[in-house]
């Protein structure tokens, strides 16, 4: 499982960073979710791989730590305001600069004409 | 009451942000009179709780009454409430500049401006880690909506850079926590101190690379050489009063090295590492913003080049990591982030009064309020560059005497030629501004009551931290002292037996679960 999960992880963070580094903001935003994502279940991770353990004392024989589920929890909450926030100041940036680079460099295929 | 005067500085804006967001509809002189309000009271909380500190005690703060290491708590030492003081100084600066009008350009300045102070009042408190990045985060998205206050498409093209860049920033943030709890098992950096000092092997390894992994997210956010690219754009597209209070955003990152520093990474592996880092990134920063600072053809950029100088001062002198190079790097600190913050502001005035040539190093011409104007610049230009009566002198000197044997090669030449070329670009700036000028004035931006009590608050610190430069480089050396003895914190936090004993109960997660999985 282990093995899964860390291959899931970084193909995740190297799609994720392959596309923050486009030119785009659509493709940059897709990167930071699936940066977001990858961030989320390596957090979840750091309390180490456990199943059948609930993350309660007493429930089973091995708890699991609760903190790290905590942790996504507040994680995910974030990542999703920053989200939403990108793409409307994406959107915006579209609207104003006329263009969706993420320079607002103008005269390519797609864009507003002045 | 008093024991709860710690959580103020965090509750007291909170409250300022509710009551602001929430009564939108009130009338602009109602929104501004509360806003100033809590602004003031935060000031006089600060200076309350710099009392408190400069007796040299430390006080924790339990949320909840959840016992460290397990609850969040909040900690006050000579640090934090530096911090905060500086914070509140500006802050109360900058909403009397905003007063004048830039407030009323857009939609929830007040309560935003308040939700900013929050977070950073919350992340020079926090004993957590964890804590930390959601302090980092509300002071992110605070900045998000005030640097696009106003709107219009130079900020938001910078806005849209400063934003993707913090979230990737974020991002790597939350990396290197994970590591480092999964490592030792604890985010209360007191706790986290304390089991990185008895780790080794691979554990130690983790812990080194989730340490430079923080290290790179606040460089990012301090903008440190490879990561502040974003810096200069961002900052000269900001509203002025925004722009002003961000000074202090860098020395958030500034705050955040020296705490993990000082505290966590101490007696680790990644010290060496640490300091090498800022060391030569710092002086590189240097040596790059200074070369800014001449090619700037705006006085905005200009200004944002010359915080980029003061940052990479700091950060050089942070690695030096002698307890005179701290106290020394301690007292410019304030100086230089009022100043940097009041220069801003002058370069509003300025640029109100310029019509179409704004803030642009051409000629145009004559301002209309040039004596008054003239002198609030030529204060301001004395005190940035470090030319003798102001402060900005003063620690240059004493950082120049804490560098020792080998560094001195390397400060020394570094931050002369700074200071040179500040005094270049800024007595061009200067004989632009107020003498190559065609006849005839604009007649338009008159200096508002508001706006100059704004920058001459400001202005202000500049006399007094050289006249009171005796008890204020005083507190700075007690606080380097206090910030070399980390185990003060460690020891007052965490021993107390019973907490001990369940500490103890409380393994590493790595370390304890590695055999149980199926």
């Amino acid at each position: 499982m282990e093995a899964l999960f860390s291959i899931v992880v970084g193909v995740l963070t190297a799609s994720g960073i392959y596309l923050l580094l486009r030119g785009r903001t659509f493709p940059v935003i897709i990167g930071l979710a699936l940066l977001g994502y990858a961030v989320n279940l390596f957090l979840f991770s750091t309390g180490g791989l456990n199943t059948h353990a609930a993350a309660v004392i007493g429930e089973s024989l091995t708890p699991t730590d609760p903190l790290p589920q905590a942790l996504v929890l507040t994680a995910i909450v974030i990542g999703f305001a920053m989200t939403a926030f990108v793409v409307i100041l994406a959107i915006r940036a579209r609207g104003d600069l006329g263009s969706d680079h993420v320079d607002g460099q103008q005269g390519e295929e797609g864009d507003i004409p002045r | 009451m008093s024991q709860h005067l710690v959580s103020l500085p965090i509750v007291l804006p909170m409250l300022g942000a509710l009551i602001l967001l929430l009564s939108g509809k009130a009338s602009d002189t109602t929104q501004r009179r509360v806003s100033v309000l809590f602004t003031g009271l935060l000031l006089l909380v600060t200076l309350l709780l710099l009392r408190q500190a400069a007796a040299g005690e430390l006080t924790f703060y339990a949320l909840g009454n959840w016992q460290a290491p397990f609850g969040i708590v909040l900690m006050l030492d000579r640090l934090s409430a530096l911090m905060l003081v500086l914070t509140a100084v500006l802050a109360t600066g900058c909403i009397m500049f905003a007063c004048a009008g830039d407030d009323m350009r857009g939609s929830y300045f007040h309560g935003l401006f308040q939700l900013q102070l929050m977070g950073l009042n919350g992340a020079f408190l926090t004993g957590d880690i964890f804590n930390l990045f959601v302090f980092f985060e509300i002071t992110l998205l605070a900045s998000y909506a005030l640097l696009m206050h106003g709107g219009g498409k130079e900020r938001v093209a910078a806005g849209l850079h400063y934003v993707i860049l913090n979230v990737a920033g974020s991002a790597l943030f939350l990396i290197a926590l994970g590591v480092l709890y999964g490592a030792t098992g604890t985010l209360n950096m007191a706790d986290m101190a304390r089991r990185v000092a008895l780790m080794s092997g691979d554990q130690a390894a983790l812990v080194t690379a989730g340490a430079l992994l923080l290290i790179v997210v606040f460089s990012l956010k301090a903008a440190l050489l490879p990561l502040y690219f974003w810096l200069p754009r961002t900052y000269s597209s900001a509203p002025a009063p925004v722009a002003a209070l961000f000074a202090i955003m860098t020395k958030l990152g500034l705050y955040a090295i020296l705490r993990v520093h000082n505290l966590i990474f101490v007696d680790s592996i990644a010290e060496t590492a640490i300091t090498n880092w800022l060391w030569w990134s710092g002086l590189a920063t240097i040596l790059l913003a200074a070369i800014g600072v001449l090619a700037a053809r705006d006085l905005r950029p200009l200004v944002a080049y010359l915080v980029l100088v003061s940052v990479g001062t700091l950060l050089a002198a942070t690695a030096l990591d002698t307890p005179a190079a701290t106290s020394a790097l301690l007292y410019y600190l304030p100086h230089t982030t009022l100043i940097c913050g009041a220069l801003f502001l002058i370069a509003e005035l300025i640029g109100q009064q310029r019509g179409k040539a704004g803030t642009r190093l051409v000629r145009a011409r004559r301002l209309y309020q040039r004596h008054l104007l003239g002198g609030l610049f030529l204060v301001a230009a004395v005190g940035v560059v470090g030319l003798p009566p102001l402060a900005g002198s003063l620690a240059k000197l004493l950082l120049m005497q804490a560098t020792e044997g080998g560094a001195r090669i390397w400060l020394w030449p570094l931050l002369l030629l700074a200071a040179l070329c500040a005094l270049i670009a800024m007595s061009r700036a200067g004989s632009v501004f107020f003498w190559a000028s065609y006849k005839g004035e604009v007649r338009a931006g008159k200096v508002n009551r508001a706006q100059l009590s704004g920058v001459l608050w400001l202005l202000a610190c500049a006399p007094l931290l050289a006249a009171f430069a005796g008890p204020i480089s005083h507190y700075a050396q007690a606080t380097a002292d206090q910030l070399a003895a980390p185990q003060m914190i460690i020891e007052q936090l965490l021993d107390n037996e019973s907490t001990h004993e369940l500490a103890r109960s409380h393994l590493p997660p790595l370390a304890g679960a590695s055999g149980d999985t199926p």
